[in-house]
């Protein structure tokens, strides 16, 4: 059986509600976790674990979201940007994000506004239609 | 030094579900000023009592490898006051436990009358925090801690 995008976004935008304690109009597909919604580190986990458990899936650690252990490592961001190869390992690993805007700049500090509520919605939809 | 919160445990789940008792008493100093002739138990010392009842619970299912902290209280509603003389009865289970975290839900109940329905999430955090370095000694469970376990004796043991 498949899952309409709709009735996705519909339980994704309730997990978020009680994940973030946000409005639930204040959850769009726009919305982007870090800048609209406030989401810190923690909430990620928290997002993953209750993604989880409402489709019946498993999220394998950073897969949804940018590895930490990756942003920490030379080979991938130099001077606060992602390189080449970091460039090409985020598209590899991360199927779900338009990188197309991004990599003009890829500045890792702006890497937060690639995660929107539309992103969740794609990889939920992904892995459950799959 | 860390500071023990809960009494004991009464039932014991490795990697499920842990329940502990907790007793308050007007031995406890901050009784006296929470408030001044009308001594109640503060809220955040109930999230307390249940973070370090899952606390050990998760700690447990890792054998105690991972450094195991409090890093988001999830849910956290309250339905009666507490007294000194009450017994609290703090009930952890775990619901997801993850190389990186883990989250539990629980409640407290008093006499058989719910306190308290709190959530948390639990850090690994050597395995989060990237680029940050710990203590190699696990500072989270030291011996003091541990001790809660060593005196565990399963309650139906007590009563036979």
């Amino acid at each position: 059986m498949t899952i309409s995008r709709d009735e996705i976004f519909a339980k994704v935008r309730e997990n978020l509600v009680n994940a973030l304690g946000v409005d639930s109009d204040e959850v769009t597909g726009q919305s982007t976790l870090m800048g609209d919604l406030d989401a810190e580190s923690i909430d990620f986990l928290d997002i993953v674990f209750r993604l989880e458990k409402e489709f019946d899936i498993k999220i394998p650690r950073e897969e949804l979201f940018p590895a930490e252990d990756m942003l920490n490592n030379s080979k991938y961001v130099e001077n606060g940007k992602l390189t080449p190869t970091g460039l090409e390992q985020c598209k590899s690993s991360m199927p779900h994000i338009d990188f197309s805007e991004f990599e003009k700049d890829p500045d890792v500090n702006k890497m937060g506004d690639l995660f929107t509520v539309d992103v969740i919605v794609k990889y939920v939809e992904g892995k459950i239609n799959a | 030094m860390r500071w023990i919160w809960i009494d004991k445990f009464v039932e014991f789940e490795p990697g499920r579900r842990a329940v502990a008792i907790k007793n308050v008493t007007m031995a406890e100093e901050h009784l006296h000023d929470h408030f001044p002739g009308f001594p109640t138990m503060p809220a955040s010392l109930m999230i307390e009592a249940m973070a370090q009842t899952s606390g050990i619970l998760v700690g447990h299912a890792r054998d105690f490898k991972e450094k195991v902290i409090l890093a988001k209280v999830v849910k956290a509603v309250f339905s009666r006051i507490v007294r000194p003389g009450d017994q609290l009865r703090i009930e952890a289970v775990i619901d997801n436990i993850a190389d990186e975290a883990a989250n539990i839900t629980g409640t407290i109940h008093c006499e058989d009358q719910l306190v308290a329905e709190i959530a948390l999430i639990f850090s690994h955090i050597d395995q989060n925090l990237a680029g940050m370095e710990f203590p190699e000694e696990n500072f989270v469970f030291n011996a003091q801690f541990m001790e809660l376990l060593s005196c565990y004796i399963p309650s139906k043991t007590v009563q036979s």
